[in-house]
């Protein structure tokens, strides 16, 4: 049961910096721990995070073993036009979660 | 090595004086204790790790389940859940003894969806019980006023006055005596569950109180009582009555 987050504002003025804050479900499994019998408990994490703005991408990062469970990541853009926001998380073992949100510019 | 050191000390300390209960007064929820990074993250919807598990608990509460083939919300009407578990442990009268959240939800669980209950500490119990507690936000934390619960508090109420484990501490000596102190760099605080089931940021996930009384069980080298056990109950009773009339933080975010 994968859940986002998103913190987008609903309406800005153009031109206005606005901050859009993500929160993604995932436990982050490093891939450096053992379990008791002593095998390495596989590694499951989020990979790649993209962020489109009306089709055009305006923020990307990669993710590492490194990075806490459910991570959580905030950005700033420059509200241009009306539009929509859409999110991107992959990750291993084929994890692959979308959300969007829109934003009324004037 | 620093918090053994630190431990020891605490020992010393707490060898000098006895159980003082905190003055209504001064009481202060853990989140008075954080850092003002960790507050903000408890609260801002967006950026608080437990919200994503009241989402699951949403999902779950409409979901039909069991051979009963029947949702939570199949009972339950929309709200109904407000403030409910502020009052919880409560005392279940079939039992015969009190019932915290989880067990109650398990019961329910057992009774009306006839399901198979939920581990402890599993995502979807967690969830659902994150789901009601939220629900609650707020709301001064309220004993019930049922007299068959007195013998439980006063059971709870020694087991936190008790010392036990290798090192000797009773829930008293830190959070009673010492809750103004550090150990090991982190704040004492007074033990109120004011937040749970919460987001702990070592955990990196949500859990309920009584993985956290483990913990503290665990950490004076005491054998910890089993999830769910009377011991625990009475425990988390305890701590729901020392904190009467404090506000409902769950899903709380605490370091």
């Amino acid at each position: 049961m994968a859940a986002a987050l998103i913190n987008v504002p609903k309406k800005a003025k153009r031109g206005d910096i606005i901050e859009i804050k993500t929160l993604m479900s995932h436990i982050m499994e490093t891939g450096y721990r053992h379990m008791a019998s002593g095998e390495i408990v596989p590694r499951d994490i989020i990979t790649g995070f993209t962020c489109r703005y009306n089709g055009a991408e305006i923020f990307r990062a990669d993710l590492y073993p490194a990075i806490a469970a459910n991570p959580f990541i905030s950005f700033f853009t420059t509200a241009t036009e009306s539009g929509k926001f859409e999110f991107e998380w992959i990750g291993d073992n084929g994890f692959s979660e979308t959300a969007s949100a829109t934003i009324t510019v004037e | 090595m620093r918090l053994a050191s630190a431990i020891v000390a605490m020992l010393l300390m707490a060898g000098a004086i006895s159980a003082t209960e905190i003055p209504q007064g001064e009481r202060r929820s853990g989140y008075s204790f954080m850092t003002p990074e960790t507050q903000a993250m408890q609260d801002d919807d967006t950026s608080n790790p437990g919200m994503l598990w009241v989402l699951d608990g949403e999902a779950l509460w409409k979901r039909k389940v069991g051979s009963a083939n029947k949702a939570c919300a199949d009972c339950h009407a929309d709200g109904s859940m407000k403030g409910v578990a502020a009052h919880y442990p409560a005392y279940d009268k079939t039992l015969g003894r009190p019932v915290n959240l989880e067990q109650r939800i398990n019961l329910c669980k057992a009774n009306h969806q006839q399901a198979s209950p939920l581990p402890y500490e599993s995502r979807d119990l967690l969830a659902l019980a994150a789901f009601v507690a939220r629900q609650s936000k707020g709301d001064a934390i309220e004993t019930p006023a049922d007299p068959q619960l007195e013998p439980f508090i006063a059971k709870g109420r020694e087991l936190f006055m008790q010392r036990q484990g290798q090192l000797n501490l009773g829930c008293a000596n830190c959070h009673d005596d010492n809750w103004d102190k550090r150990l090991a760099g982190s704040a004492i605080t007074q033990a109120h569950p004011t937040g749970y089931p919460l987001y702990r940021l070592e955990w990196q996930s949500l859990g309920s109180l009584q993985r956290r009384l483990r913990a503290c069980i665990t950490g004076i080298r005491a054998q910890a009582y089993d999830f769910g056990s009377p011991e625990l109950v009475e425990l988390e009773l305890y701590l729901k009555s020392r904190a009467r009339g404090m506000p409902m933080e769950a899903p709380a975010v605490r370091p």
